[in-house]
This record gives structure tokens, C-alpha cells and sequence, in this order.
């Protein structure tokens, strides 16, 4: 609600790479006004803590609902909602340290149970609202405010922890190209189960990889970010291993398996068993 | 002289029949009409270890376990030597001479319960053989025990003829037995069967029932002791359209999961206690802070950390009710009794409804493994009450003002963001020192919807009151109850609701010259709330995972009331 309203005092740093991946969710949101019957309310962004967490604010034109809640658990809070109404549709926004570090322990039940939402990481590889500390997706020997030393435990790889957790649907972006990451983001929240579309989002001020990613033609540096090759199969877990195995950043869906039966359909199945008692007759099992 | 009252201690091992011997006396007993309580503690561990039970027995309304010990059943030695202490004079010890023997003590009397039971055919019959001895003990009609027999074993089931056979023979077994060893304690005076329709059931599960009736339909929880029975009971029963349980991987995500559901308009709810507490206390900060309604029921047990699993304390009241940092303060609901838990879960709901926020119900674990017949709760004279809602267009200012306001429902017109963050009127982040004023303002405002005037009192006029919160109100009552009759002029005050305090109550609290108040922890945590609150108030405590006894409140009230008087 950046636009009209002067009293929200957070900003991006120019350049931030949060703003492509901004527009990108606009982008995929006005898309889903468009082709679906389902109005803007019928979204809602579940947000954590950090640069990337304010987005939520951020966002520009029709407003969904939106929890801006406590750091590293946006995913837990997203399965509330979720659970709560089905019928929602739910967009995680979180960073790396926030998704990958505190909130990490969350992944992992989440892509067991196949949670029908899409989380969106905004990965810059470093923690940059408490200015430029070492994150799990920084380099490993990184040089940052909170390790001068270097870092010193190894880079987390995200693909191969989602692929590994059993996320049925994992895309890689890059916010520097919004349009492309608005079409994962739109067959993320489109996967029926548990999506993940991770996106490397340089920090313009405490971890500037742009230039990394993007190439640079002049001086004969190629890009790190590789479009995915059209011959991939992303129906093949093996295929999508050995993807993220290969050098660089692999920029579209890797993997996608919407065989899996969601979170919501597995509970209405498993407990269609289940004897439905009001109050009144629960109480009867105690009369004596 | 008839006895009016009759307590059980049964002791042993894990896995020896020492619950399941109380709640069967209990449950014989009450079918006849009696009335009955049960106390449970047990070690943390699956197999094995030295557990106790009591049941207590009475023609009335029964305020607490009891102190003076009539029977010691002792399934072993070590319970033999652990518990002979606290029977009392002229009352009786019976030991399972199948396990051990005891000489030189003219108050017990040997009974092979095993052996008894091997010849009726049923192993599982031991109960039995037991409650057939206590009833010999205190001439109970040996036709109730077997009506009762019947009754329960009747269940449309082959075997049911056997299985009441060979309980019947049980319990005339152990009664024959108990009468050769020429032990009797006198008459059990005859019950006065209640004329209205009661349920026999634990804690945990009237505030199981007590939730579901308010309208639950959202629980997420993580299994911990001794709160794993509410999650059991809402896996088994929680369903239905638009129901939804869960058991979730921590009590992180059961609090954040319920911030989720509880935005999305479920009522929703977790049980858990001092640890996963602790770790709810971020997530209670940012239910208060985005103004989410849910409740959070605390089953205390004992100490920080680990601390005593399995056994009863009220030491988290300073952290209910301050759970988050921040300027937090939270609605305290604690019950007291078996039929509180049911009440106390309905208002639990209610309040959390009405101020759109979190609330917390206290109980603790002797509530939570109580075996207690009451009333069956009229769910026609319950109030459910509903959030306000919104329902006008997009645009809303969810957080406008300084009140109360209507809730928006996801799905529905009105988007909003609700914000852990400080916020302003739409709900995004602000750090204008305006909006931090006029919304903490706002969510303490919020608190004066729940101030309400239930609360009960016995001798108003009096200078001097005893106050006890949650499961010390039994053993408070008939501490009362004693020293009234003796003619001590002293009143007696009690609320399930510990924030707010009833108006009244506040007002009449700091008038009196001294509150007593018994809790069962080393700080005195509620005493100190209220000497905030401008009441004289001190506190009898006790740390020892027990509940407490009547006899050493009757005598720490004495002491009090002459020292802190004069």
C-alpha cells in the first residue's frame, strides 16, 4: 500500500532486488484477477521478517489480505490459514535467513503434508534489515558484518533441500526478470500441493551479486543465471537432482509432481471415517 | 457412628491396577450414588515406577482428595513404606501377599490379589477383588459394586455373561477375604443419589467438551504432559464440516498455526503446558499485537524447564498472564474443578471472541487426571458468543480507533494486513510514536469488554478472607469450611477470573484487612498481582508437586491471621 500511504516508513534501497520480485507477485495476482472468477480477497500473503518481509506493504494496486507476522514462521502461520479455508489462496514471502535459518525447521512438514500454497524466498544470501550478517546461503568464508573472519560453515544449497524434503513443485527465479518469475510464481500457486519458488534477489547494499548473475557481455563474463534447458524433465526427481548439480543458477521449473494428494484432500479422506457428534452427544459418552 | 466419608489410597507400580483400582471405586461408587474424586500422579515413564491414586468417597459433594487416609492398598513394599505414614489412626492397611509380606503391623491384613483373581478365571478381574475388600471395610452394599458390575459389562459382547461372572466372583472374593482378617471401619452412611443427571468425567476432557460446545473448530497441538489428552480427545471427536485438528511438529507451529486460523475466522485453540508454553510466548505476543483471537490452555505441572512432568503445581501464573515481552497483559482464566474446566473452556472461547485477541486458561495437573462426578453441563443454558465481523466493502481501516472494531474474514471484502509489526489504521508498519500510543491504548482498552462480576464469597463482612485461585479452591473451601465451623471470623472469596478481576470483588479485596491466599508455588505469584492492586493480600505456599492438604492450611490460616493481625 506503498503509494498511498505516507505513514508507511519502510523503504527498499535502490536497486533492491525485492522490488523485481515485487512485481512479479503483482504481476501473477493480476493475472489470477484475470483468468480466475475469484476476487483480490481471496488472496492472502503470509509474510515473515525482514527486507523481504515487507513486501506485503509494498504491493501496488488491489490489496489482498496479508499477515506480516514474527520472524521465521510464515510457514506454520500460512498452514493456519490455509487449513482454516481451502479455499484461499496463499502466497508465502520470506527471505533466506528468515526461511532457511530460524524458520527451517518449518519446511520440512510443510513439504511432507503437501501444504497447497507457494512460498516465494527471496534469497540475497544475507541478513539485510540487521545490516549485512552472515546468512545460510551466504558463501561459505564470506567476509560480512558478523564474520570478519569469513564464514565459516559451507553455503546451504535451498533447490536440494526442498527436492530432498519432498516439495512437489520447486522453480528457481531471479528477481532481474520479473515477467519470467511472475509465470513460476503464477504455476506455483496454480500446483496443487506444496510449491517452492526460490529467487535469487541481490542486496544492493550488504551482498551485490547482480553483476554474478546477470553477466556481463562486454567483458566476456557469462551469466550464472541459465535458463532451463527445454529437454528437462521435470516430472523426474533424479533429472531434477542432477540439474542443480551443474553450475550455475537454473532458472525455471525443476521439479513438479502434481500426482500427490494436498494437505486438505488427504484430511477430508483419512477422516471421512470419523463419527461426527455435536456437544450435546459427546457428553453422553460420560452420563452415567 | 456412621462414616460420611471414605478415603482410598492406592499405591504401587506403574502398570499394577493402582488408576485403574481408583477410578473403578469411583465409578462403582457414584453409580449408587455417591459422590466421588479422584487424585492421579504418576511418574514419566511408560513401564513400571512408583505411581499413587487416591479416591475419595463421600455421601457429598467432594471439595478435595483428602487427608486423612482411611485404606492403604499396597501393591509393593516400597509404596508400604512410603505411604503407611499418612493413614490415619484406626485406619487400615491392606498389602498384596502375593507380592510381599508384612509383619509386626496389627493395622494391615494380607489379600493374594492375584491368586483371587486367577480363580475366577480373569486376571483382569483384580479391581475387583480390591474394591470387594473395601467394600466388606465399610459394609457398602455388596449388591451396588455388582449392579454396577453388570452395568458396565454389558455390552452386546459374547463374553459379557463371563466377564460379569467372574467379576462378580471377585468381588465377593475379596470381601470374604477382608471380613476374615476382622477389619472394619464402620458404616458408609447410604448415598444421596442426586435427582438430576450427571457426568462422571477428567479435567481435561470437560474442557475438551467445554471447547467444542463454545463452537471450536480449529486445534493444533504437540503432545506434551499433561496435556496430551485434550489433543487425543479433539483427534478423535474434533470433526465435521468446517472442523479441522492437527497434530502439528511444535508448539511453535501451534501457536502460529492458530494465529493463521484464527485470522481466517476459526475459533480456535491449543492445549499444552510449561515448556511448550514457553515457546508460545512470541507467537501469543504477535496474537495480541495484530488483535487475533484464539485461547491457549496451560495444564501446569511442576518446576521450570522439565521440571516434575507429572505432577501438579501453580506456578504459571506470572507467565500466563505476561507470556510476551512488550506491554502485554493477558484475560487469566484458572480453573478449580472438574466442572470449571467445562465452564471455564466455554468463557475461554467467549472472551477470546469478544476482544478479538488471545486468552489464557489455567489448570494444572491434578485437574487435568481428575475423576470427578458433576452435574451434566445445559448446553441450553450456555452462551456462545461470536466475533464481530465485518462485512462492508474493500478499503476497511481495520485498525481505526481506539475500541474494538469488526473483524474482517479472508475471502471476504475488507483485506487488511494484520501486523506483529506496530501499525496504523490499515495495518501497515509504522513507527510514529501516534499510532504506538493510541493502539496500545487501544489493546488495553479492549480488556474492559471482559470485565465481569462472577465470583463467589462466604462471609463478606468478615476483615479477613482466604482467597485461593484454580485447584487449591478444594482444599481452600474445606479449610474454610473447618475453621468456620470452629467460629473463626474469616470469608471466604473465589473467580475463575484472574484478568480482569471482577470489579466487585477488586473492590471489596481492598477493603479487607488481609487476604490469605494458598498457591502451590514458591513466590506467591498471585498474592503479589494483588498487593499490585493496592489488596493486602499474602500467600500460604507450598513446592512440593502436590496439591495441598486441608490440615496444614487450616494451620498456616491460624498462624497467619494471629501473626499478620495483630
Amino acid at each position: 500500500m506503498s503509494k498511498r500511504n505516507p505513514e508507511y516508513d519502510f523503504k527498499w534501497c535502490p536497486g533492491c532486488g525485492d522490488f523485481g520480485v515485487r512485481r512479479a507477485i503483482e504481476f501473477a495476482m493480476i493475472d489470477r484477477l484475470e483468468n480466475t472468477d475469484l476476487p483480490i480477497e481471496n488472496n492472502v500473503v503470509v509474510a515473515g521478517i525482514g527486507c523481504s518481509g515487507n513486501l506485503v506493504h509494498l504491493l501496488e494496486g488491489q490489496q489482498p489480505y496479508g499477515i506480516h507476522g514474527i520472524h521465521g514462521r510464515s510457514l506454520p502461520i500460512a498452514f493456519g490459514v490455509k487449513m482454516a479455508n481451502p479455499e484461499l489462496n496463499v502466497i508465502v514471502v520470506a527471505g533466506d535467513g528468515d526461511f532457511l535459518s530460524i524458520g527451517g525447521e518449518h519446511i520440512g512438514p510443510q513439504a511432507a503434508r503437501n501444504l497447497n500454497i507457494c512460498a516465494v524466498v527471496m534469497d540475497n544470501g544475507v541478513y539485510g534489515l540487521t545490516k549485512g550478517q552472515s546468512s545460510p546461503t551466504s558463501k561459505s568464508g564470506a567476509i560480512t558484518s558478523s564474520t570478519p573472519f569469513g564464514k565459516i560453515e559451507a553455503q546451504a544449497d535451498p533447490l536440494q533441500l526442498y527436492l530432498t524434503h519432498g516439495a512437489t513443485f520447486v522453480a528457481s527465479g531471479f528477481s532481474g526478470q520479473p515477467r519470467e518469475l511472475a509465470q513460476l510464481i503464477t504455476r506455483g500457486m496454480n500446483h496443487p500441493g506444496f510449491a517452492m519458488v526460490h529467487v535469487q534477489s541481490p542486496c544492493t547494499t550488504y551482498n551485490d551479486f547482480f553483476m554474478e548473475m546477470k553477466g556481463d557481455a562486454k567483458n566476456g563474463i557469462a551469466p550464472l543465471v541459465q535458463p532451463i534447458p527445454e529437454e528437462h524433465d521435470a516430472s523426474n526427481i533424479d533429472a531434477a537432482f542432477e540439474l542443480i548439480q551443474k553450475p550455475g543458477v537454473p532458472i525455471g521449473v525443476i521439479y513438479e509432481d502434481s500426482n500427490v494428494a494436498t494437505l486438505d484432500q488427504k484430511v477430508v479422506d483419512m477422516r471421512s471415517k470419523a463419527r461426527v457428534r455435536d456437544a450435546e452427544a459427546l457428553l453422553g459418552d460420560f452420563e452415567f | 457412628m456412621q462414616m460420611r466419608d471414605f478415603v482410598v489410597r492406592f499405591a504401587g507400580e506403574g502398570g499394577q491396577g493402582v488408576v485403574t483400582s481408583a477410578e473403578g471405586l469411583a465409578q462403582a461408587s457414584t453409580q449408587v450414588g455417591y459422590h466421588a474424586l479422584t487424585y492421579a500422579t504418576f511418574p514419566s515413564q511408560i513401564l513400571g515406577g512408583p505411581t499413587w491414586t487416591q479416591a475419595r468417597i463421600s455421601t457429598e459433594t467432594v471439595l478435595s482428595a483428602g487427608d486423612n487416609i482411611d485404606v492403604l492398598v499396597a501393591f509393593n513394599e516400597e509404596a508400604y513404606e512410603n505411604h503407611r505414614s499418612e493413614v490415619r489412626d484406626g485406619g487400615v492397611i491392606i498389602f498384596n501377599s502375593n507380592d510381599f509380606e508384612i509383619e509386626n503391623n496389627p493395622q494391615s491384613f494380607g489379600l493374594p490379589i492375584d491368586e483371587l483373581a486367577r480363580t475366577t478365571g480373569n486376571n483382569r478381574a483384580a479391581n475387583m477383588i480390591v474394591i470387594g475388600a473395601l467394600a466388606h471395610l465399610v459394609n457398602m452394599p455388596q449388591q451396588y459394586l455388582k449392579d454396577f458390575v453388570t452395568d458396565r459389562f454389558t455390552r452386546g459382547r459374547d463374553n459379557d455373561e463371563e466377564i460379569i461372572k467372574s467379576n462378580h466372583q471377585a468381588l465377593d472374593l475379596g470381601r470374604s477375604h477382608a471380613a476374615e482378617s476382622g477389619f472394619n471401619l464402620g458404616e458408609l452412611a447410604d448415598p444421596i443419589k442426586p435427582d438430576y443427571q450427571q457426568v462422571m468425567m477428567k479435567g481435561n476432557e470437560a474442557i475438551s467438551v467445554g471447547a467444542i460446545a463454545a463452537g471450536l473448530n480449529f486445534y493444533a497441538g504437540y503432545p506434551i504432559s499433561p496435556a496430551t489428552t485434550v489433543l487425543l480427545y479433539m483427534e478423535r471427536n474434533l470433526h465435521g464440516e468446517g472442523k479441522f485438528v492437527y497434530q502439528v511438529g511444535s508448539e511453535i507451529e501451534a501457536i502460529t498455526a492458530l494465529i493463521g486460523g484464527g485470522y481466517a475466522g476459526k475459533k480456535a485453540m491449543t492445549a499444552t503446558a510449561g515448556p511448550g508454553f514457553s515457546l508460545m510466548s512470541e507467537g501469543i505476543g504477535l496474537a495480541w499485537m495484530s488483535e487475533v483471537p484464539l485461547v491457549v490452555v496451560d495444564v501446569q505441572r511442576g518446576g521450570p524447564a522439565t521440571g516434575l512432568p507429572t505432577k501438579t503445581e501453580q506456578s504459571d501464573l506470572m507467565s500466563c498472564m505476561y507470556p510476551a515481552h512488550g506491554d502485554v497483559k493477558l484475560p487469566v482464566i484458572a480453573v478449580g474443578t472438574v466442572e470449571e474446566c467445562f465452564y471455564g473452556a466455554v468463557k475461554a472461547l467467549n472472551w477470546a471472541e469478544r476482544y478479538q485477541g488471545p486468552v489464557i486458561l489455567m489448570t494444572e495437573m491434578a485437574l487435568a487426571e481428575r475423576v470427578q462426578n458433576i452435574p451434566r453441563p445445559d448446553l441450553s443454558k450456555i452462551t456462545v458468543e461470536n466475533r464481530l465481523t465485518y462485512d462492508g466493502n474493500n478499503g476497511y481501516k481495520r485498525y481505526e480507533g481506539d475500541q474494538l472494531s469488526p473483524m474482517p474474514i479472508p475471502g471476504r471484502p475488507g483485506a487488511y494486513v494484520a501486523n506483529g509489526s506496530e501499525h496504523d489504521d490499515v495495518g501497515d508498519t509504522t513507527h510514529l510514536a501516534s499510532h504506538h500510543i493510541s493502539n496500545t491504548e487501544r489493546r488495553f482498552n479492549k480488556i474492559e469488554l471482559l470485565k465481569e462480576n462472577e465470583y463467589e464469597s462466604q462471609n463478606p463482612d468478615s476483615e479477613i478472607c482466604i482467597l485461593p485461585w484454580g485447584g487449591s479452591k478444594g482444599p481452600a473451601l474445606e479449610a474454610f469450611n473447618e475453621l468456620n465451623a470452629e467460629g473463626m471470623d474469616i470469608g471466604f472469596y473465589y473467580t475463575m477470573l484472574l484478568n480482569p478481576l471482577p470489579p466487585e470483588m477488586l473492590e471489596q479485596l481492598q477493603n479487607k484487612k488481609l487476604v490469605i491466599v494458598p498457591e502451590l508455588n514458591f513466590q506467591g505469584q498471585f498474592s503479589s498481582i494483588l498487593r499490585s492492586l493496592n489488596v493486602n493480600a499474602v500467600s500460604i505456599t507450598q513446592y512440593t508437586g502436590l496439591p495441598f492438604r486441608v490440615k496444614d492450611l487450616v494451620s498456616e490460616i491460624k498462624n497467619l491471621t494471629e501473626t499478620k493481625t495483630k
